[in-house]
């Protein structure tokens, strides 16, 4: 990934992405972990330590400890990097960054869109400053991912932010660059949205040049209040100017070779179109290999804003036209759209022939593009009838949680006590062997659920969150439950790191957590090592008779943390 | 290989054995003799005891990263429950190269199910004992991938030149782990009948 500019290299989606952003010259990186995005953190952490090798897309176990922000190298000079406590705060401390002028990566998987929501719309009002960059993965199939299969392509619509969809490790560079430049020129944010397919695709990459000038991340915040200050009447007015800037990047979207028509200089099948984007653009050139035959493809690099001309120009003369894309039929409602003013008669398959749910795969859209086509074909059945059932994920063995369910499971009658699960290993508590969860929605959400049904039911329940997690989003929620009194046992599952993602750096090294939930409020509190099974079974006991809410600290080192 | 065809390898085993090293190495093996290459693979949740498939693909050139059912031509796999699990993308001609190796979990088959499900396929299979042979000639199992990859080189299940793989070895694996990775390599033999079977 550190290779010379010409060289073609495989890399990952994401380290593509990383590459891209280091030609560009980025100035800060912010981000917290989530897969399919966690590499470009990991990444650019390696770096920011002067630790790096070619390729090599994943933070080493074991290393010594690490210190955040540290140790310049060549290229580390050129950038400040941070794992922020939360999505919603890696995306303001970018803002803040842009708004002095750097130029700013924030990166995240498609959840984390939600968390930093709140802050995004406003973003698009004022529109950055210094170039700003946000990373989105999203995980169709839920390979890496509880909570829902969330399409993060709405949110364009939502916010009225560009976004584009790269197919694979190649366009991660090349489109990742361009929304650096399409963010300098039109002074906003652009999305760069992935999927795991892409993110976590190896593919050969033709490396591109460094900016030829390291510029070290030294900035200024000028005053401008017309800019950085979001209220009414001055809102409305903005969000006008951002809608006249949205179609002037239509008519760059409309010019750009990222969005292309391919197929349409042959005879065969004219009458018949295929618009797709993303992977499943790879899907259909293989399905078109499959079966032997072409068909004019539009292939929009650019979600949004849509290339509407581009469309209609593809759609007017055709009979029938396939959408092939993941998850909801976005881009098939508006070419349904358009149609109704050019080409009314038009035929449009999507989602008849294409599932709204999992990720597509190429056989499925081979069989969809075969009735297109009107050809006979047939997914080929494996010979070896061999069904073998699913391997649950749980703990690694030697996990300290092991310890924790153990002696829960003993202290307690797992059936008398509702269990609240968060996102973490420890969501593994779910697996069949420690059945020890009866709800499991987003980060930092066990405290939450768990006050509300503390306050409607009198019930025992204890609710698991990590020490990552609990940073992330759970210590508003410790307040809540004191002050509007509720008395859950919270355990805080404190392993020193945040090890689903890959054992990135946790607060919990810097600020004690112990402190903060005395800070806020609770009063039965126990920090104790669950290796210690003893200890854990009476502190459990004890605390689940409790009138007040409490908190039991389960600190021991996660396996791969030194 | 044929000329419009590419080569299609499934790897797979269980999450933590270094399955994704194995892809990172092949296909860099294949990017040094001038393949265009594609592979897919599958991080986080899927590695905690989970089962992990990685897909790669090379030849002239490659548009889907993801294998379609029945094109697989290697199966790789480094744990033999999930060898067979891999089996639903197998076809008439397709090869596998398992590990004995069995990481059991609740409801999962035993080592005699599994046994006879393998005996019952055609004879396009080599189930190694490549755990156990590195345990007792290298004194680590997380070696048995790089094995297991030798065996499938040396007996030609795999149209990339053994240079190839030494070279892509040597870009690859860290420093302190590639001595003994090239040690497991060379453990590997043209052994098996499936070498007198070209593909």
């Amino acid at each position: 990934m550190l290779g010379k500019s010409g060289e073609k290299v495989i890399l990952l989606g994401n380290e593509a992405i990383v590459r891209a952003a280091l030609e560009s010259g980025v100035q800060f990186v912010s981000t917290y972990p989530g897969t399919p995005a966690s590499e470009i953190g990991n990444l650019f952490y390696e770096l920011s330590q002067s630790r790096v090798r070619l390729g090599q897309s994943r933070v080493r176990l074991g290393q010594s400890r690490v210190r955040l922000g540290q140790g310049p190298n060549r290229l580390g000079k050129g950038f400040l990097f941070e794992f922020s406590v939360n999505e919603k705060i890696a995306l303001e401390a970018g803002m803040g960054a842009s708004f002095s002028g750097l130029k700013v990566l924030v990166a995240m998987k498609n959840f984390g869109a939600n968390v930093c929501q709140d802050a995004l719309l406003p973003l698009m009002y004022s529109g950055s400053l210094g170039p700003m960059v946000i990373l989105v993965a999203d995980d169709p199939s839920c390979h890496s991912s509880a909570q829902s299969e969330e399409n993060s392509r709405f949110i364009s619509y939502l916010g009225h932010i560009p976004m584009l969809e790269p197919a694979d490790p190649a366009e991660c560079l090349e489109f990742t660059k361009l929304a650096f430049v399409l963010s300098q020129k039109f002074k906003t944010p652009v999305i760069i949205r992935t999927t795991t397919r892409v993110s976590h695709q190896r593919a050969i990459v033709k490396l591109g040049k460094f900016e030829s000038k390291i510029r070290p991340p030294v900035g200024e915040f000028v005053k401008d209040k017309e800019k950085f200050v979001t209220l009414p009447p001055r809102v409305l007015e903005m969000k006008k100017e951002l809608l006249e800037k949205i179609e002037k990047i239509r008519d760059f979207a409309e010019k750009s070779s990222l969005n292309r028509v391919e197929n349409e200089r042959n005879d065969i099948n004219q009458k018949i179109g295929i618009i797709t984007s993303s992977v499943s653009y790879l899907y259909v050139l293989e399905a078109l290999k499959e079966l032997k035959t072409s068909v004019p493809i539009l292939k929009l690099g650019f979600f949004y804003p849509l290339p509407r001309k581009k469309i209609e120009r593809f759609i007017r003369g055709k009979k029938k036209v396939l959408v092939v894309e993941e998850l909801e039929p976005i881009l098939e409602k508006e070419a349904r759209e358009l149609a109704k003013e050019v080409n009314p008669k038009l035929e449009i398959l999507g989602k008849n022939l294409l599932s709204e749910v999992g990720e597509l795969k190429p056989e499925s859209i081979t069989v969809a593009i075969a009735k297109l086509i009107k050809k006979r074909y047939n997914i080929r059945q494996t010979v070896y009838n061999i069904r073998i059932s699913r391997r649950h994920p749980q703990p690694c063995p030697g996990c300290p949680y092991w310890l924790v369910f153990g002696a829960l499971r003993q202290a307690v009658n797992p059936e008398k006590v509702i269990w609240g699960g968060d996102i973490g290993c420890y969501m593994l508590a779910g697996t069949p062997i420690i059945d020890l969860q009866d709800y499991l929605f987003c980060m930092g959400s066990s405290l939450g659920i768990g006050h509300g049904i503390k306050k409607a039911s009198q019930q025992k329940l204890i609710a698991f969150i990590g020490d990552s997690t609990f940073f992330h989003s759970g210590i508003p929620a410790l307040i809540n439950t004191v002050i509007n009194r509720s008395n859950p046992l919270i355990i805080i599952l404190d392993n020193r790191t945040t090890a689903m993602t890959g054992h990135q750096p946790s607060p919990g090294e810097k600020i004690a957590i112990e402190e903060i939930v005395k800070a806020c409020g609770v009063k039965n509190i126990k920090v104790l090592d669950p290796a210690n099974q003893k200890e854990m079974i009476e502190a459990v006991k004890d605390f689940l008779d409790k009138e007040e809410v409490s908190v039991i600290i389960s600190r021991h080192p996660c396996l791969f943390v030194k | 290989m044929k000329k419009d065809k590419n080569f299609n390898i499934i790897l797979c085993g269980v999450g933590g054995q270094g399955i994704i090293t194995l892809l990172q190495v092949l296909a860099e093996a294949a990017l040094l003799e001038g393949y265009d290459v594609r592979a897919s693979e599958l991080h986080g949740l899927s590695q905690r005891g989970g089962s992990v498939v990685a897909h790669l693909r090379f030849g002239k050139k490659v548009f889907s990263p993801l294998i379609m059912p029945g094109e697989t031509d290697l199966i790789l796999s480094l744990e033999i429950t999930e060898g067979l699990r891999a089996a639903s993308l197998a076809g008439e001609t397709t090869t596998f190269v398992i590990n004995k190796k069995l990481i059991p979990f609740q409801d999962g088959p035993t080592e005699e199910e599994l046994i006879r499900k393998f005996k019952k396929m055609k004879e396009r299979f080599q189930l190694i004992d490549a755990s156990g042979i590195c345990l007792e000639k290298l004194g680590k199992e997380v070696l048995a991938g790089t094995y297991l990859l030798s065996v499938a080189v040396l007996n030609d299940l795999i149209p990339l030149k053994t240079e190839s793989i030494l070279k892509a070895m040597k870009n690859k694996i860290a420093p302190q782990y590639l001595h003994s990775n090239e040690q497991a390599f060379a453990l590997g033999k043209p052994s098996s009948p499936l070498a007198k079977e070209k593909a």
